[in-house]
């Protein structure tokens, strides 16, 4: 039999969510780590290894000098890099700070600035080294997240959904909450993977899986505007979200920004 | 002689933390309990926002608690808007934070926890020898979970919550379906309780000031206006921010909070958490956790922070005896969420996270967009008391060898369970 393959497990600026959810795969967690050698799950209390390792879980966004080294180190000594997650994928909610100003909110957060050392920008992984696989989702679906960890211990291709929220939506049976309902939704636009969830729930889509490869935005954008009466100011926040700095969303946004009166 | 124990990078916990002592001619001369998450800026982040996208953006605070950074906001900001949940609301809230603290209590008992007491690394060497409670600890945490799941959409930043309650309430007959699995998870904490007790605890009694959110009628979680204290002082939530001093020190991205009882106060350190909440409010344990208590040995007020272990189990029989109850007694609300409309103001909220008391306080315009936002968090509260716990267990134990020393300073920081994520928010 051939050897297990090195799994690790790897922290950046994040809320520690996507790397939960492979501790809340309850029921396969043990059979997991018998298909794979957990090598360096630091959460979990696992640190066997220093590397090289099979495939690298990278979550979170790069946000300090330090960070900068550390993808490096970390990709240096992955076969496979997989990023997991908005953080990892398109700089997370912290990214954020790009429509702000990172000055002002370290004075109204920290009586003492001088002693936090962050990036001017919060970035995803895929900005610094090649990303092998991107599992996209705040939180990432760990139904997806096995279906990968399996596809590479069989030595496949996994099968990931394509296509945006809406497909899922209707294979779910769902009645559609923009058309039905008037509620804003960014379905249309947005990755599936989530399985819906929040149409589901007589909510409409936030956007948390990033944008779907071929998003028509725009079209999107111009059907709330006339159809629901949204603001420009509210176009903005709806694109402005969990992943801000993903490129279809970012422009999006911006289409609908006053300009500066300077 | 001199000594240094330094970690770089600590094991089960969530998020990045280290440890560094210094011991010198037989003393404890340095202690730092260092967190280098780098900081995200929700509360600058916050600003302009909506009042009602707070509950989605602050989720993000934390993967292992967002139902209590949902909670927190969503209280606020219906407080800053002039209204208070309807008892049908607030009572499905109730629920799924029990949820949440069955996930949360459950994760950190058997996963994090237990391997320090039992002599493991991790809970995955654990599971070879005593698989059937590792196999207890994860089927718990799935309940938890799954009635997480159920309420709000999924488990980690649940969708289904927002200022006014939820999106949609369930029918009765979609949570009865969890009652068996809560069952089996009230007789896995009811025998949780009965292993940790059975553990070696190190000999330390800490000297803190404890503080716990309160509440008339219940044990407090999700609900509660005046926070009590060890001191016997009360404090208004709604003046936590004048009693609550959060500063820094170079060696934390998290901002670190004193407590003063009174104006003319330096700064205490206190600490929140279980311990604390069992000291102050175990008069409102649910029957079988107080029994379970009991049965523990445990009595009030402990200050023992070894013995955290078994207050979270204890907690564990409550949640999971209060999402029965709740569930039993549940009845489908006309309506999934009750108005809140927009008004400028101010609010402030209180509850208790697994790791203790979370804040958050918002001022919002006329039109609903986030002025100013302040959240403090329990591992922000508690850096202090862990650093002199660290130096007080360090102190009674330079006599042993410096690895276990190490060992047993990463289980003392494991006693609060500390969220360094949430802390560096």
């Amino acid at each position: 039999m051939a050897a297990k393959l090195k799994l690790a497990v790897w922290k950046f600026s994040s809320c520690d969510g996507c790397q939960l959810s492979l501790l809340d795969c309850e029921d396969q967690l043990l059979a997991v780590a018998e298909a794979v050698e957990i090598a360096y799950f630091l959460e979990a209390g696992t640190v066997r290894r220093r590397g090289p390792f099979d495939i690298s879980l990278v979550e979170g966004s790069v946000a300090t000098e330090h960070d900068l080294q550390r993808i490096q180190d970390i990709r240096r000594r992955s076969k496979t890099l997989i990023a997991i997650g908005a953080c990892a994928t398109s700089g997370g909610v912290q990214a954020l700070r790009y429509y702000g100003s990172l000055q002002k909110y370290l004075e109204d957060v920290y009586p003492q600035p001088r002693f936090i050392k962050v990036l001017e920008h919060s970035t995803p992984i895929s900005d610094h080294v090649p990303v092998d696989l991107e599992l996209r989702g705040c939180p990432i679906s760990k139904t997806q997240l096995l279906e990968v960890l399996a596809a590479l211990v069989q030595n496949r291709k996994p099968d990931l959904m394509s296509g945006c929220v809406c497909h899922q939506c209707k294979l779910n049976g769902n009645v559609c909450v923009m058309v039905t309902r008037g509620l804003p939704c960014l379905g249309p636009v947005t990755q599936a993977g989530c399985g819906a969830i929040c149409p589901s729930y007589d909510r409409g889509c936030y956007g948390c899986f990033g944008p779907q490869k071929s998003a028509n935005t725009q079209a999107l954008a111009a059907w709330l505007a006339h159809q629901q009466h949204r603001s420009p100011e509210e176009l903005v926040r709806a694109f402005r979200g969990i992943n801000c700095r993903s490129p279809e969303f970012a422009e999006e946004s911006e289409r609908h920004e006053a300009p500066d009166q300077g | 002689m001199k000594h240094r124990i330094k970690v770089d990078a600590l094991s089960r916990v969530e998020g990045e933390g280290s440890l560094r002592l210094e011991i010198d001619d037989d003393q404890v001369r340095r202690v730092r309990f260092g967190l280098y998450e780098p900081a995200r800026f929700f509360e600058g982040v916050l600003q302009g926002r909506d009042f009602r996208e707070a509950p989605d953006i602050t989720a993000r605070i934390c993967g292992i608690c967002p139902v209590a950074h949902q909670i927190t906001s969503a209280r606020a900001l219906e407080q800053a808007c002039g209204v208070e949940a309807d008892p049908a609301i607030a009572d499905l809230r109730r629920l799924i934070y029990c949820g949440q603290w069955i996930e949360s209590h459950a994760l950190h008992i058997f996963m994090l926890h237990a391997p320090d007491f039992l002599g493991y690394a991790d809970a995955l060497s654990m599971a070879g020898q005593h698989r059937a409670l590792v196999e207890a600890g994860l089927t718990t945490k799935k309940t938890g979970n799954a009635l997480v799941a159920l309420l709000g959409g999924r488990e980690i930043h649940p969708i289904n919550q927002r200022v006014g309650g939820f999106y949609r309430a369930p029918a009765p007959s979609e949570l009865a379906v969890l009652l068996p699995d809560l069952e089996k998870a009230l007789q896995a904490s009811l025998a949780a309780v009965d292993w940790v007790a059975g553990f070696a605890f190190p000999d330390y009694e800490g000297g803190e000031v404890q503080m716990a959110l309160a509440h008339p009628q219940m044990y407090a979680i999700d609900r509660g206006r005046v926070l009590k204290t060890s001191a016997g002082v009360e404090i208004a939530v709604d003046d936590f921010e004048s009693h609550v001093i959060e500063d820094q020190a170079a060696h934390s991205t998290a901002l670190r909070a004193v407590l003063k009882l009174k104006p003319e106060d330096s700064g205490l350190t206190y600490q929140v958490g279980p311990l604390a909440r069992y000291s102050l409010n175990h008069a409102q344990l649910t029957p079988l956790a107080a029994k379970a208590a009991e049965r523990a040995g445990l009595r009030p007020p402990c200050r023992n922070p070894f013995k955290s272990i078994v207050v979270r189990a204890v907690e564990l029989v409550l949640a999971c005896e209060e999402a029965l109850r709740l569930i039993k007694a549940y009845q489908q609300p006309q309506a999934a969420s009750f108005a809140v409309p927009a008004s400028q103001g101010r609010g402030a909220a209180c509850t208790e996270a697994p790791r203790g008391t979370l804040f958050h306080s918002y001022e919002i315009n006329g039109r609903g967009l986030i002025k100013r936002a302040n959240i403090v968090t329990p591992t922000s509260q508690n850096q202090r008391a862990i650093e002199n716990d660290l130096g007080g267990v360090a102190a009674r134990n330079l006599d042993i060898p410096l690895d276990e020393l190490r060992r047993l300073c990463e289980q003392t920081i494991r006693n609060y369970d500390p969220c360094i994520s949430c802390s560096t928010h």
